[in-house]
């Protein structure tokens, strides 16, 4: 049998390539970014006279968490598996209780008039809080509000928010507004130099 | 029974062919290669992120720049101490330099991709708010407002309720 001339041996090609794959497999690292995204307020301007915003004080929620990670939500120290449910109450206000949030019609594009509900959650940490706790709580409360606006599109769309197309999701972001505020603790003039 | 007609007849079995071998492995070793993107910054302080449950993804990660805050790393705590820090870049900084840095990053982007940037916060779980709650402030001063608490995902809880 006569082989043709020239022919290379391409066998331990092989084990180059499989010596680089294992190099890059070992150096990958396949973590993609995640965490909760937030928006902070806008500093106020300085020139401007502090104007302390009139809120009714039924619209309001302080959400407190102490230098011990101890949680006070509504004036009463929770567990903080309980909060997700109490700002569920807070925010949509089943049954129409005067001292829960009142609510307001406001007309939504491509929607019709709703009842929005005008209530804040304003949560609060002391310097000394720890980063966990915080966090905890910052993800019981973005919890609330995603249940309460999956709630929502389940209702008027049949799906749940995420799935809803940009429209629908406009609608529900106006319907159920994200509003929490995260108040500057009170301490914080004294800044540490 | 191949095996009994192959030895009976003259013909033998082809051994089987790992030709294509390259190829494939070649292919997954381009896969790895265009996913890999290798640490550019040494870390000098440790960051044990906390869990949660909502998390979003940051979906432009060249958008994104990062401060962490963490205890020292061990080589660095003869001369740091253990106490909360703050990393920019690669080095120890003040809440005075966020500002530069903030600035740095916002000139590195393009004119349509400022207003999209975002700081993710690397921060220790152990971390106390005070810091965190100066980096903020800090941030709202530069108008740097789209922040993301960076998180690992919790793992589902076994035991229902």
């Amino acid at each position: 049998m006569a082989r043709p001339a020239g022919d290379i041996n391409a066998g331990s090609m092989a084990d180059i390539a499989f010596l680089l794959l294992t190099f890059f497999m070992m150096v990958t690292t396949m973590d993609t970014e995640t965490g909760i995204q937030r928006r902070l307020p806008p500093m106020p301007d300085e020139n401007q006279i502090e104007q302390a915003e009139q809120i009714n004080k039924r619209n309001i929620m302080v959400v407190l968490i102490n230098n011990n990670d101890r949680l006070f939500a509504g004036g009463q120290e929770m567990p903080v598996e309980m909060l997700k449910d109490k700002v569920k109450e807070f925010l949509t206000n089943p049954a129409n209780l005067p001292d829960l949030p009142e609510k307001r019609e406001k007309e939504i594009e491509g929607f019709g008039p709703y009842m929005v509900s005008r209530a804040l959650v304003s949560l609060q940490n002391t310097r000394g809080t720890s980063y966990k706790a915080y966090i905890e709580v910052q993800n019981e409360l973005v919890k609330a509000f995603n249940e309460v606006r999956d709630d929502f599109a389940m209702q008027n769309f049949g799906k749940k928010y995420s799935f809803l197309d940009e429209d629908q999701q406009r609608i529900t972001r106006d319907a159920v507004p994200m509003s929490l505020s995260e108040r500057e603790p009170r301490e914080v003039t004294k800044r540490r130099r | 029974m191949a095996i009994f007609r192959s030895k009976n007849s003259k013909k033998k079995v082809p051994a089987l062919s790992t030709a294509s071998l390259p190829d494939v492995v070649f292919m997954i070793l381009f896969f790895f290669m265009i996913s890999t993107s290798f640490r550019t910054s040494e870390r000098v302080v440790t960051v044990k992120l906390p869990e949660a449950t909502e998390i979003a993804k940051l979906d432009r990660k060249d958008l994104a720049s990062y401060i962490n805050i963490g205890p020292p790393v061990p080589a660095y705590q003869a001369q740091y101490g253990t106490d909360a820090r703050i990393q920019l870049n690669d080095s120890f900084s003040t809440i005075e330099d966020i500002r530069d840095f903030i600035a740095a990053s916002r000139e590195s982007m393009s004119e349509a991709d400022r207003p999209l940037m975002t700081v993710a916060l690397k921060v220790d779980e152990d971390v106390r708010m005070g810091i965190v709650t100066d980096v903020k402030q800090e941030l709202r001063r530069c108008s740097a407002l789209k922040i993301m608490y960076s998180t690992r995902r919790k793992a589902e809880e076994k035991t229902g309720f």
